[in-house]
């Protein structure tokens, strides 16, 4: 009985060895363990063992049966992992080839370069302000302290609708409109769209600004200087970015000056795009003129205050070492492309 | 303005070198454009001296010249029609180096040649020369022509600001020099030249407000043979002036000199007496440069007692100029108010260096110094016999020199910074201000030429620009933090830039004016505001729409062989209407070619009406979307069944469709192409979320669908279904849209989802029956829309 039961251990183990597949293995599992199989049959021929030999006959069976299961949810679960790893390969993909969906388009540089203005000057609680483009004389000129027939006016090569209307040549007019209904103090920013009527290699009619403008007591023209070192250093992220403060000449504001930034081309050693001086011009500020203090109404012995203004497509140029002012205008995609 | 430094030097010459001196006039204020030298090195070359002078025996034209140059005698041919015996030339040895040429020894027509007389232009000292320089006769024989004319020296353009007409002078830049490095002037200028003869010509000022104070006098008998010397000549190429005639050259120099524009008439032409007068009505005579010029009467014109002679301060008149033949002169020297003449040359389209100095200003105690200096200068060169200075002036309508009252503590108050009391009186002395203390400050008479001076912040400008704006330390006002206030239902043009970003648009920036003709093509019943002096006439119309712009980007990237394009751009539109111009900022945009870039797992679909409207229902969703409606079209630039306006509170802000065919191959396109713009404001307001309690009891999901006649749209059912307004209706959606075969002509079949679902129990098969019989009920009545049975 021993004999056989061992005999039959040892058939059914190499039985199960040999299967190569779930399926083949049931087989082995139903000849053994089903119910016409020959484990099964020993079980039930368990009465005709007499009733002494019986329990001990019961057991041997039984160990034998719980030998072959174990022995079949090893083999199951060698075939299992060999079936995962075979279905690996067959389910493998090309981890190279580009991912499915849209990808993103992206904001033109100079809106890039404007928002990135607008956030810094945010956090010093500058707010945006705008104004129309097609203005008036008194906003664009006159509030300015820029007189009909003023030398300056020739500088701005002005588009005229002849009504007395025009398109306004610097964001500084919002200067005028946001003065006639807010009272100090203030801080403003007023990014915006800007024309002269002049076309070249370095001027297209229109082109963008940023202007800015603070009221309060007690502003001065070092606060104006150290507030825009620290932008220009920040905007190029360059702690070590060469500025300097040149006295200029616009008739609302007095002081006025225009600040020049070393060469981020050729780091100040002089080459074409800063006419081999080392020094490009990025903005002209100055404090509050007297005049405009008149026009708008607000008391200049109290109130002081500075207004700059910024070439966005310039500093953009700058930025991202942009050679020809007008590929901005013309909206080639590989161009936008390039700042996405 | 350009400046020779050499020339500045003899005004004012600080032991500093040339490239402190630049800086320094940079950062006073007088920007300095471009520095370059005044003549190219040279080497070999030398004053020569010509002994004689023999014909060449094979060439007409051709002379053989000895030529010594203090060491040795060379054998020259030259064929400069002014070489004669006697004359000090520059002359180009054997080995020297002009610009451009290597002097070699040569033969010329079979004679040899040990060197080259040197025109003018050969040296690059003029554009064109007519025969080789002469030098004056004392020009030492040998010394070099590079040291001799002083060539080593830099011509500075200095980029003068409106408000310094005073620098528009060596003097006035000598000025401001003396004062950054407080060293005194050297050179004054200011000899008087007494008259030799009593001749004098009357001048009435009739305009006073115009012209206050005119100085004339009258020279005669002037050599008309006379030549003008080579210094000035070089001193006025080197501001930038081509010598013209010693008369022309001297008003011209002292002009540089001294900055008084002046000029000279031929006194032969000038009858009665000078008459500074407005012109008269239609009043004409032709200027200098040949053009004839009708006056308007605000214009100020120099007169004799019948006609004009000169346009006042900005060119005189040709008749009366100084010729050839001209014997004798009648030289003017005088000051015109800045503000009346302001604008007066550009009116006419005129632009001299006259009027460039007369707009800005000119020192009005300039004139009669200035008329001493040009006839020293011309007696010198041209002999004759001067008269008295003429003076007329009229002191009433002189400009007043006001003081300007300066409180000290305004200075650190404006420019943030210490400076002591003796600081600011030594500072505003060296720029020649006159310094009376008074309560709190300063009393302060700036100089007459000063222009620019008439406040006090004009005056705390001079006293930051001499500390010098670098040394002026940058600080920062005292940050005033407090809370942002922001509307949470307010969107922000970014969030909606950005969405379209994120679905694959790239953003324009395209030109505010448009073509007329392709305004007009696409927005067809609409005005557009047309710029009197536009760059060009493509750009002449301001853009009603932002279409124009964007389809011309499109045309350039699909001519650039793109093959997908997504473009969009926001941006004010100026519309014109009866109440005035509209400035709105609008959204558009504009989509063409494959839906998805072409790759491995892509279909390669065109983009049709839906992609587009997709894109801009995201925009719209940020806002709320059901405020907005899109009805079929009837704008005229959209396919008709391809079309449909956005409606928000019942006004339409908008449009989106596909370009209809008719205006396709105007715009060059053959391919379709799909658009919306919208007015931005009604899409930046959103609403507060409100929240609605969420049902715990489980949807059931129940999908019909309908055959309707093909024109009835979705929206029209969804509308009646909604029209029922069953609390359990919770939502219903389209799944399918089918035109094909199976269905009847002109049907259309339609597939809803309903979902339904309660607040306060799990419905059963009978809730969602009845609810079903109810919609189809309504639907077939209104829509005539029948329930398919498969």
């Amino acid at each position: 009985m021993s004999q056989e039961l061992d005999n039959l251990l040892e058939k059914a183990i190499q039985a199960i060895s040999q299967s190569e597949d779930l399926a083949a293995l049931d087989a082995v599992r139903v000849s053994y363990l089903g119910k016409k199989g020959e484990i099964t049959a020993k079980l039930k021929n368990l009465g005709q063992v007499s009733t002494e030999l019986r329990p001990a006959a019961g057991q041997a069976i039984n160990r034998v049966k719980l030998q072959i299961q174990a022995s079949l949810e090893e083999r199951k679960s060698v075939i299992n992992d060999q079936l995962i790893i075979d279905n690996l390969s067959s389910e493998t993909v090309d981890v190279t080839l580009p991912g499915r969906g849209l990808n993103a388009g992206g904001l033109h540089p100079v809106t890039l370069t404007m928002n990135r203005i607008q956030k810094m000057f945010a956090k010093l609680g500058f707010d945006v302000a705008e104004g129309p483009e097609v203005e008036d004389e008194f906003h664009n000129f006159e509030a300015l302290n820029i007189p009909a027939h003023h030398p300056a006016r020739a500088m701005h090569d002005t588009f005229y609708f002849g009504d007395g209307q025009l398109l306004r040549t610097h964001t500084s007019p919002v200067q005028i409109r946001v003065l006639e209904h807010q009272a100090p103090p203030v801080r403003i920013i007023a990014p915006g769209r800007v024309y002269r009527c002049d076309s070249d290699i370095t001027h297209t009619p229109m082109f963008h600004q940023v202007e800015g403008l603070l009221i309060d007591e007690n502003v001065s023209f070092s606060d104006l200087k150290g507030t825009l070192e620290e932008f220009l250093r920040l905007f190029f992220e360059q702690d070590n970015l060469k500025t300097r403060f040149r006295p200029s000449y616009f008739p609302f504001t007095e002081p006025s000056m225009e600040a020049d930034i070393g060469c981020v081309m050729c780091a100040g050693s002089g080459c074409r795009v800063c006419g081999h001086s080392g020094w490009i011009e990025v903005l002209g500020c100055g404090m509050v003129h007297p005049e405009v203090f008149r026009h708008t109404g607000i008391d200049n012995d109290i109130f002081t205050g500075y207004a700059f203004g910024l070439g966005i497509e310039r500093l953009a140029m700058m930025r991202y070492g942009v050679n020809d002012l007008r590929l901005f205008f013309e909206n080639d995609l590989r161009f936008l492309q390039q700042f996405s | 303005m350009l400046v020779s430094e050499n020339w500045l030097r003899e005004w004012v010459n600080p032991t500093i070198d040339s490239s402190v001196l630049i800086e320094q006039l940079t950062m006073a204020g007088l920007e300095v454009e471009t520095v370059v030298p005044a003549g190219p090195i040279l080497d070999k070359v030398v004053v020569g001296k010509v002994l004689a002078v023999g014909p060449h025996p094979d060439a007409d034209k051709l002379n053989i010249c000895q030529v010594s140059n203090g060491e040795y005698t060379a054998q020259v041919v030259c064929g400069a029609k002014n070489v004669r015996q006697g004359l000090k030339v520059a002359f180009a040895e054997v080995g020297a180096t002009l610009p451009g040429l290597k002097i070699k020894k040569a033969k010329l027509r079979g004679v040899e040649s040990q060197g080259m007389l040197c025109s003018a232009s050969e040296l690059k000292m003029a554009e064109t020369s007519d025969g080789i320089i002469e030098l004056p006769s004392n020009a030492p024989v040998g010394c070099s022509i590079f040291e001799y004319l002083g060539l080593n020296d830099n011509l500075i353009e200095v980029d003068l600001t409106p408000n310094r007409g005073d620098c528009l002078s060596l003097v006035g830049v000598a000025r401001e020099v003396s004062a950054i490095n407080r060293v005194a002037l050297e050179n004054t200028t200011n000899k008087v030249v007494e008259n030799k003869i009593n001749d004098v010509f009357s001048v009435e000022l009739l305009a006073p407000e115009a012209c206050p104070h005119y100085v004339g006098r009258i020279i005669k008998n002037i050599d008309a043979n006379a030549r003008t010397p080579l210094w000035m000549k070089e001193k006025l190429r080197r501001s930038g002036l081509r010598p013209i005639s010693p008369v022309v050259d001297v008003t011209n120099f002292v002009m540089m000199e001294l900055g008084q524009p002046m000029h000279g008439f031929d006194f032969g032409k000038l009858e009665g007496g000078i008459r500074v007068r407005r012109a008269t009505p239609g009043e004409k005579f032709t200027l200098l440069d040949q053009s004839e010029i009708e006056c308007r009467t605000d214009s100020l014109v120099i007169a004799d007692h019948n006609k004009a002679v000169a346009l006042a301060g900005i060119m005189g008149g040709l008749d009366s100029s100084v010729q050839s033949e001209t014997r004798n002169v009648f030289l003017e020297a005088a000051f015109f108010a800045p503000l009346d003449l302001a604008g007066k040359a550009r009116s006419y389209g005129m632009h001299t260096d006259s009027s460039h100095r007369f707009e800005r200003g000119v020192d009005p105690g300039l004139q009669v110094r200035a008329m001493h200096r040009a006839t020293e200068l011309l007696l010198e060169i041209v002999g004759g016999e001067a008269g008295p200075v003429i003076d007329a002036e009229i002191p009433e309508s002189m400009p007043v020199r006001a003081g300007v009252s300066l409180r000290y503590a305004r200075i650190k108050r404006l420019l943030g910074i210490e400076i002591s009391e003796a600081e600011v009186v030594e500072i505003l002395r060296s720029l020649n201000m006159q310094v009376e203390a008074e309560d709190n400050g300063w009393r302060v008479i700036p100089p007459s030429y000063r222009f620019d001076i008439n406040i006090e912040a004009d005056l705390i400008e001079e006293i930051g620009r001499l500390i010098g704006y670098n040394n002026i330390a940058g600080t920062k006002e005292a940050a005033h933090a407090s809370m942002e206030a922001f509307s949470e239902t307010q969107i922000e043009v970014n969030e909606i830039r950005d969405v379209l970003v994120t679905q694959g648009f790239y953003e324009t920036v395209t030109y505010s004016f448009v073509s007329p003709e392709l305004q007009a093509l696409l927005d067809p019943r609409q005005e557009a505001l047309v710029l009197s002096n536009p760059i060009s006439a493509d750009m002449s119309v301001m853009r009603t729409r932002l279409l124009p712009g964007l389809v011309q980007a499109l045309q350039r990237n699909i001519n650039r062989q793109q093959q997908r394009i997504r473009l969009f751009e926001t941006g004010l539109c100026f519309i014109p209407q009866s109440a005035g111009l509209q400035q709105k900022r609008h959204i558009a945009a504009v989509i063409t070619g494959s839906r998805e870039n072409e790759g491995w797992h892509s279909r390669s679909e065109t983009v049709d009406f839906y992609d587009l409207k997709g894109n801009l229902e995201s925009i719209l969703r940020l806002s709320n979307q059901s405020n907005f409606e899109f009805v079929k079209t009837t704008n005229p630039i959209l396919h008709p069944g391809q079309g449909a306006d956005v409606i928000y509170n019942n006004k339409p802000v908008g449009f989106i469709g596909a370009l209809h065919p008719s205006i396709m191959p105007k715009l060059d396109f053959s391919q379709p192409v799909f658009v919306f713009e919208l007015e931005l404001s009604p899409i930046l307001k959103s609403e507060l979320p409100n929240f609605v309690e969420i049902s715990k009891y489980p949807s059931i999901r129940r999908d019909i669908a309908l055959s309707v006649d093909s024109d009835i749209n979705v929206q029209s059912l969804l509308n009646c279904i909604f029209s029922i307004k069953s609390e359990i209706l919770q939502e219903v959606f389209v799944f399918d849209v089918y035109t094909g075969k199976e269905v009847r002509n002109n049907r259309k079949s339609v597939a809803l989802g309903l979902i339904l679902q309660d607040f306060s129990r799990t419905l059963v098969d009978e809730d969602v029956d009845k609810l079903v019989v109810k919609v189809l009920d309504e639907l077939k009545k209104q829509y005539n829309a029948i329930l398919r049975e498969n």
